[in-house]
């Protein structure tokens, strides 16, 4: 009677596989654990507190403070306007020359296996050799920028570009461009690569041109890899700070300075780690609003792999 | 099956602890000590010879080892600050600006070695050179650079325009440099280091100063934004559209100024006592080597009237033990040896003495003919020196001084007008001094 009313100890296969899973997964959720969630739980921490950088560890309760300061300072918002600008140009400019050099390769003109293998170069530079290639480029004095433009007889004489705060953030986007363009057009290559031609033979038959074939065929088909490309892309500009940091230090005028900019600043060279804290939740945030916003607009079921 | 996955994970574990744990072996107590050196790449000795002073010390000190890593200047101080977060911190003697002593002290990142000065240092290096280490009566290290910024002049270019001696006012530089410009000489006569960096400070200080304006007053309150010094940066936002200034100024550090200079492409310049070897001596650097003259530097007419004879900025630094270092007296042992008389008589061909008997009798002859450089950086270090004004000692100076760029980056990019820029800086200065 009572041995069959007891359940029987042995676990089925599939939570036998769970449970051993876990177990292998252990060591590295540890890790995980250890140097992702805990330094973000300590931040966040942090950022409620007024924690100098010379003792970080929480002492004077602040509540909201950190962030209402930030939220109504004019600092702020101008370092977060720049940002937005930095991130729409800069990313908005890199996807419609991306795509177009991705089209340029998938027509395969003679030489593109070169140009797609060349095309890797500006990303594999490392973003600080980047910022000081473009820096010497725009230098004042003896850069290639103004020993280009002289000699086109563009400019009468060496200009000194970067005393303008905003041309010199214009300068800055177009470091930026040069530097990841390659990585979208890469990753949509590859997107145009995998759709059938047999779609655009059958559109072509019916008599659409090739610019409706590309409006109506490619670009609706490359969607999923340009959301990828979008997403990656705008959240790496809104955080930017090696390019600026390297070109410009903000300068002139803090018309650089960008909202990590001001995160580095407020943190290391004014010592309020507190703060900085606070703003480094506060760019999670709106990362956090423009991926879903993102997502909202170009991630419809239809569009699923 | 399932315990072998067990054991396993619990394995995977193990090793990552333990090499966890084997990261943060502590030094012993006895035996070698490493000594971790954070310096300046800049100005003073080259890398070689600060190699060379070290393995004087180990000839004493066998069981030391000291490893310097060489930063750029405006790379330093945030990489002081962020080392200091750590137990035990990542260095245990760093070269610290005198703008920082006032923070640095305050946050007790340095070692207070009042009571182990000697009698012999007290007495024979400079007061200006203690005013540098010293805060609030206690001192937290041993000066060993002494710097200002010098006036650089190009004799050739000025021949060339018919002038046969320097200006001794920036309104005559002003007119000085209109003949240079008229003349095709060069097109912008003279560079400046005003980019948004603690340059800008230095250079604004130096102008601020020989009008007989400051940047504080007695009791640390901001006074640069009263006539004095909104007609210093008007002049400065003058000079730039007249275009005697050059305009790149606005994005140029010293380095900038040196390459600007020894290229040709100015007539004048202002910079620390760095550029007289490489601009004047190294054809390797300069392609204007022989004609690079150093002048006192100039004041405005109005300061002149005052009785401002010239001004300059102070910019020294001095090496200090970190306070959480684990072999604080090793430490201590090499910063009194880097910084010894000895030391700094024999290695003074790229960093001039802190100590006073080197600039008397034999001891100032033998320091004149040390190299091609020093007859002429030696007196003029002695002329120049006693008119170098320090910045205030202020434990939010950091977060004033880039306030106060910012100020002076507006004005010039003509975002604001110098009033209005100085006014909010100074405000700013106001709200850091009440927290």
């Amino acid at each position: 009677m009572s041995v069959l009313a007891k359940p029987r100890k042995t676990l089925t296969l599939a939570r036998q596989e769970i449970r051993d899973g876990l177990w292998l997964l252990a060591p590295s959720m540890l890790v995980i654990l250890i140097i992702t969630v805990l330094p973000v739980i300590f931040t966040l921490v942090l950022s409620f507190f007024d924690t100098p950088l010379s003792n970080p560890v929480p002492r004077d309760f602040v509540g909201f403070g950190n962030y209402l300061e930030f939220l109504s300072s004019q600092q702020f918002w101008q370092a977060i306007w720049r940002t937005l600008y930095f991130t729409l140009v800069s990313v908005g400019l890199e996807l419609v020359l991306g795509l177009g050099i991705a089209l340029l390769i998938h027509a395969r003109p003679p030489g593109w296996n070169f140009l797609r293998t060349s095309l890797i170069i500006p990303w594999a530079v490392p973003t600080v050799v980047n910022g000081a290639m473009w820096r010497w480029i725009y230098n004042a004095d003896y850069g290639a920028l103004n020993g280009v433009l002289l000699s086109l007889g563009i400019i009468e004489k060496y200009q000194a570009w970067m005393i303008d705060p905003i041309v010199a953030m214009n300068l800055v986007i177009v470091a930026d461009i040069w530097h990841s363009v390659p990585f979208i057009a890469i990753i949509l290559q590859a997107a145009l690569a995998g759709i059938p031609v047999e779609l655009e033979e059958a559109a072509a038959v019916d008599g659409a041109n090739a610019f409706q074939r590309f409006l109506l065929i490619r670009l609706p088909l490359l969607q999923p890899a340009i959301l990828v490309a979008l997403v990656v892309r705008t959240v790496e500009a809104f955080r930017v700070f090696d390019i600026i940091y390297v070109i410009t230090s903000g300068g002139p005028a803090f018309g650089t300075v960008t909202i990590s900019y001001l995160t580095y600043l407020e943190s290391f060279t004014y010592g309020h780690l507190g703060s900085g804290s606070a703003l480094s939740f506060l760019i999670s945030a709106f990362t956090l609003v423009m991926a879903l916003v993102y997502i909202k607009i170009l991630y419809r079921p239809e569009n699923r792999a | 099956m399932k315990r072998i996955h067990g054991v396993l994970s619990v394995l995977l574990v193990a090793i990552f602890l333990i090499g966890a744990a084997g990261c943060a072996s502590q030094p012993q107590a006895d035996g070698p000590k490493t000594l971790r050196v954070l310096a300046m790449q800049q100005a003073g000795p080259t890398p070689d010879e600060m190699n060379a002073i070290v393995a004087k010390f180990n000839a004493a000190n066998p069981n030391v080892t000291v490893e310097i890593e060489y930063v750029s200047y405006d790379a330093l101080h945030d990489k002081i600050a962020t080392a200091m977060s750590t137990t035990p911190p990542a260095y245990d003697i760093v070269l610290v600006d005198d703008i920082w002593y006032a923070e640095f002290a305050a946050n007790e990142y340095l070692l207070d070695v009042t009571d182990r000065l000697d009698a012999n240092m007290k007495t024979n290096i400079f007061d200006s050179a203690w005013a540098i280490t010293t805060v609030n009566g206690k001192t937290y290290g041993m000066p060993w650079l002494l710097d200002a910024k010098y006036f650089y002049y190009n004799e050739a270019i000025l021949k060339e325009a018919g002038f046969d001696a320097p200006p001794t006012t920036w309104e005559e530089l002003v007119a000085m440099g209109q003949v240079i410009k008229e003349k095709g000489l060069v097109e912008y006569p003279i560079a400046w280091s005003w980019a948004q960096a603690e340059a800008a400070i230095c250079d604004f200080v130096t102008l601020l100063e020989g009008n007989g304006g400051k940047l504080v007053d007695e009791a640390g309150k901001p006074i640069f934004n009263n006539e004095l010094g909104v007609k210093t940066l008007q002049w400065m936002v003058d000079s730039v559209e007249s275009g005697v200034s050059n305009p790149a100024s606005i994005t140029y550090v010293e380095e900038d100024v040196r390459n600007v200079f020894s290229q040709g492409k100015a007539a004048f310049a202002s910079n620390w006592l760095y550029m007289y070897e490489l601009a004047a001596l190294n054809a390797e650097e300069s392609q204007v080597t022989g004609q690079v003259k150093m002048a006192l530097m100039p004041v405005f007419e109005a300061g002149k009237a005052a009785g401002v004879q010239s001004a300059t900025i102070n910019g020294s630094m001095g090496f200090s033990v970190v306070g959480k270092s684990a072999n604080p007296d090793a430490a201590w042992e090499f910063v009194k040896f880097l910084t010894s008389e000895e030391i700094q008589k024999e290695y003074a061909a790229h960093l001039l003495p802190v100590w006073a008997n080197n600039y008397e009798g034999d001891a100032l002859t033998a320091l004149e003919a040390l190299n091609p450089a020093t007859p002429a950086t030696v007196p003029m270090f002695k002329e120049q020196i006693p008119f170098s004004k320090v910045r205030p000692k202020v434990p939010y100076y950091s977060e004033g001084s880039k306030a106060l760029q910012l100020a002076l980056q507006e004005a010039l990019t003509g975002q604001k007008t110098a009033q209005q820029a100085l006014d909010d800086a100074a405000a700013v200065w106001v709200e850091l001094g009440a927290k």
